[in-house]
């Protein structure tokens, strides 16, 4: 009887009933999302720039603002898959250049270019799967591990190179190509950057794989609750986070020509900045590589109409750290504001 | 003779959002009196113990302390005042001794620059005497979560308060804890101090209570003196409709089969349960009681493999299964509802359509493991309208959700990878009175379709109510089990707290 009385319920489904969304609401999402908010600002400062200054608006200003966000921006993928599992790392900036450093030495101990990035990408993916395997098995904070991590890298870095950059002068033209040549008029590297890209924003937003990652950062708990191996994406988001660094070392070293120890000290700032700015939350499950990106662009943006405006290069990390502050306070009031209508 | 009330609420009302959680109630507590106060989840009396300890704040109506109009406009106020509330949750922080716990409201007004570590162990030694023989430099993250809870009471006992709420202090307690605590409430309220007692049970009530209060849906429905009035008349008031509705039917006679769905044999986990034994049938709905701490989650979350080191046989349909992990549990067919829905149950911020994929995103996938939006919504739909889940939309995160509807969420959740047995921890917690009702009608239906059913919970009469036999546990070993009439809350009780018992007869 009561049965009956359910599957009556069932056949007339009422307004209130789940339904999927529609196109109104579609709209309603595109305008709330953060990517569009981003796209006016920076389309803004684009405005307010090409007046401001007639070189704003040229092609080697916009190629310069597109290579100096390229490379880092795969760093950024990788931060961002890592934020929205709940994770950071703070050794991005160190293990790019001990990337570079690796396959630098090994190149200059003969071994060909092409062998030496693969080798050098391997390491970082071990240094990544320690980090890894310290957080998930032995139960420490991500951030204290790549902290450690950090530092480390940076020391053996100065180690390997006895504190100098590395001229790697004969490195062959077309392994040089990957950071310094062009597909048209396209730079490699951009190229590079649009596939890794395009391939990760796919992969986050469809893949069973990522959306794992989602649930595990959204609520560690009610993922492994919902029989999700929760140390395992832990695991392989923090692992991923530092081959792509891995990968950048050595487009770096390509473009370079040359493997610097000190390079990318602060990087981590700027690379977690962007995420957070594109939408991540550092307290996980949220975040998208579009947004993440366009944070990037935000940042590299502004450094450059700085520059263009003469602003002293003193002022540009000063102005950087309150851009930061602000996207995340506003971010937080919107959040506040969000729960309460709930 | 005509007292003062020390307390009066006259015409409060709050709402959240279009939600009236309280509508114009009234309430007056005497000096010296233990004043019950009954009613359902969502009845609103908690938030109306939230006014009067200052954490929220009303729309309309006044409050006299003493006679006299106050605004608490935060529990700082209110502890000033002299309101001590104790709340249902352990709020204690793990890491710090008993005795800094107990005087955590001291330290903080404390105008000292430095701890006076003696005197707080001079003023917890006080708080706990009467109460336990806890060690004041023990850690609480140590403590048995009885313990903690008496913690707790020590705690607002030292700040001096002339009303004190207590929100179902004996819910984690043994028998004779809380008749210990029972005489200690009598005893504050011979020196004057006025005791608001929330408990759903009624045998405590009626035993240790003067007055009795009951709230329904928001609203202030009768005090009564205890000596004038039966349990029952409580409940009746407390529901508002007769009780018998609230429970689906149970099973038939001619339902009841022999065919075991899951088998459990000697489930053992060396410091919480015990030789655990069971057979769940065909079509039956079966409960699991036990005071809180018995090891009840413990045992479901063991035969899913969620935690713990655990030994013993699982057999399902006859076949003997290896479960490593709870991927392999819900491959098989086993799944667990979590007792807190906020915390483990629910992606808050994560859609519903999500949010029900997410025990097996695979199904909802291509081959390559490319999540199909569409096959995703259309599971949503088919298992929100067969579950009447009422949402805007499939696409709103979860928050967005009433706990009956986050609840309803967290069932599709299990039914999609369509369960051959579904533990339940506490199924309908925190959800309205409606809600429940389905959930348990949606439980039968599920039983009756063949999904074995197994329903842990802390409410005795939802146990009676709902299943069709109900397992007992005692500090991690199962001491009896009651079906049919001689399902009672006493009978419960007693199998649950049974050592106690004998204890004190001893």
């Amino acid at each position: 009887m009561r049965v009956e009385m359910h599957m009556d319920k069932l056949a007339e489904p009422s307004a209130e009933t789940p339904k999927p969304a529609g196109i109104a609401e579609a709209v309603k999402r595109l305008l709330g999302m953060r990517e569009t908010g981003l796209i006016a600002i920076i389309l803004v400062l684009f405005v307010v720039m090409s007046f401001a200054s007639p070189y704003f608006l040229t092609w080697v200003n916009m190629r310069a603002m597109a290579m100096a966000f390229a490379v880092e921006g795969i760093v950024v993928v990788g931060m961002t898959i890592l934020l929205i599992s709940g994770g950071i790392d703070l050794s991005v900036g160190s293990v790019t250049a001990l990337a570079m450093v690796i396959a630098g030495l090994l190149f200059l101990a003969g071994v060909d270019p092409w062998t030496a990035s693969a080798v050098s990408i391997l390491a970082c993916t071990g240094i990544g799967a320690v980090m890894g395997f310290f957080v998930t098995r032995i139960g420490l904070h991500h951030f204290i591990v790549s902290l450690a991590v950090m530092v480390i890298a940076r020391g053996a870095c100065l180690l390997g190179t006895g504190g100098r950059p590395l001229g790697l002068y004969t490195l062959p033209p077309e392994f040089k190509f990957i950071g310094q040549g062009a597909i048209g008029v396209i730079p490699v590297v951009i190229v590079i950057f649009l596939v890794v890209v395009v391939a990760f924003d796919f992969m986050l937003r469809r893949t069973t794989l990522f959306r794992k990652v989602f649930y595990t950062g959204s609520n560690e708990k009610a993922a492994a609750y919902s029989g999700i191996r929760t140390k395992k994406v832990v695991f392989l988001t923090t692992t991923l986070c530092s081959a792509l660094c891995g990968v950048a070392g050595v487009i770096y070293m390509a473009r370079f020509g040359s493997a610097q120890p000190t390079f990318g000290i602060g990087m981590e700032l700027n690379v977690i900045a962007a995420a957070v700015i594109g939408g991540a939350s550092l307290k996980g499950g949220s975040g998208t590589i579009f947004g993440a990106i366009l944070g990037a662009i935000l940042l590299s943006v502004v450094s450059s109409s700085l520059a263009l405006l003469d602003v002293s290069v003193y002022w540009q990390d000063i102005i950087r750290g309150s851009i930061l502050l602000t996207a995340v306070t506003v971010d937080h009031f919107i959040n506040k504001k969000r729960q309460q209508a709930a | 003779m005509e007292q003062t009330p020390i307390l009066k609420i006259d015409k409060v009302s709050k709402s959240f959002g279009p939600v009236q959680a309280l509508r114009s109630v009234d309430f007056d507590l005497l000096p010296g009196e233990i004043h019950a106060i009954a009613g359902e989840n969502g009845a609103g009396k908690s938030t109306l113990m939230n006014i009067i300890d200052g954490i929220l704040q009303p729309d309309e109506g006044r409050i006299f302390f003493r006679g006299e109009a106050v605004e608490i406009a935060s529990p700082a106020v209110a502890q000033r005042l002299g309101i001590g509330f104790v709340h249902q949750e352990i709020a204690l922080c793990p890491d710090v001794s008993v005795a800094e716990n107990i005087c955590m409201g001291a330290t903080a007004t404390s105008r000292s620059l430095l701890m006076d570590y003696k005197d707080i162990d001079t003023r917890a030694r006080a708080a706990l005497r009467e109460l336990s023989d806890i060690s004041p430099a023990a850690l609480v993250r140590d403590l048995s979560i009885s313990q903690q809870q008496l913690v707790e009471i020590a705690k607002a006992l030292t700040l001096d308060c002339q009303v004190l709420i207590l929100d179902e202090p004996t819910a984690a307690l043994t028998e004779k804890e809380a008749q210990i605590l029972f005489g200690i409430m009598r005893r504050l309220a011979d020196r004057g101090i006025s005791i608001i007692y929330i408990s759903h049970r009624m045998v405590e009530i009626f035993e240790n209570c003067d007055r009795v209060s009951v709230f329904r849906d928001g609203q202030y429905i009768t005090t009564r003196d205890v000596a004038d009035i039966t349990p029952s008349d409580v409940v009746a008031a407390m529901v508002g409709r007769v009780i018998d509705t609230l429970y689906p039917d149970k099973q038939a006679a001619h339902e009841r089969s022999d065919e075991v769905i899951l088998e459990i044999r000697d489930l053992t986990e060396a410091a919480r349960f015990r030789n655990v034994s069971f057979d769940l049938r065909r079509g039956e709905i079966l409960g699991l009681a036990g005071l809180i701490g018995a090891g009840r989650s413990e045992i479901a979350r063991g035969i899913c493999r969620l935690e713990g080191k655990v030994t013993g046989e699982v057999r399902l349909n006859g076949k003997p299964i290896d479960i490593r992990h709870y991927r392999d549990s819900i491959d098989q067919g086993i799944v667990y509802l979590s007792e807190d829905r906020k915390g483990d149950g629910v992606f808050l911020d994560m859609s519903i359509a999500s949010n029900i994929a997410a025990l097996a995103v695979e199904q909802v996938a291509t081959r390559l493991g490319i999540v199909d939006d569409s096959r995703e919504a259309d599971q949503a739909v088919r298992l929100g309208q067969s579950l009447g889940l009422k949402c805007g939309h499939i696409r709103q995160p979860a928050s967005a959700l009433s706990g009956g509807n986050q609840q309803k969420v967290a069932i599709a959740k299990m039914l999609s990878v369509g369960p051959k047995v579904i533990f339940l921890d506490e199924p309908t917690r925190g959800v309205d009175v409606g809600a429940k009702a389905e959930i348990h009608r949606i439980l039968r239906d599920l039983a009756r379709q063949g999904v074995g059913i197994f329903v842990i919970s802390s409410e005795l009469p939802e146990l009676i109510g709902l299943c069709d036999r109900v397992l007992v546990l005692r500090e991690g070993e199962i001491s009896g089990e009651v079906t049919g009439d001689a399902m009672t809350e006493e009978n419960i009780m007693y199998l649950a707290s049974i050592e106690q018992e004998r204890e004190q007869t001893a």
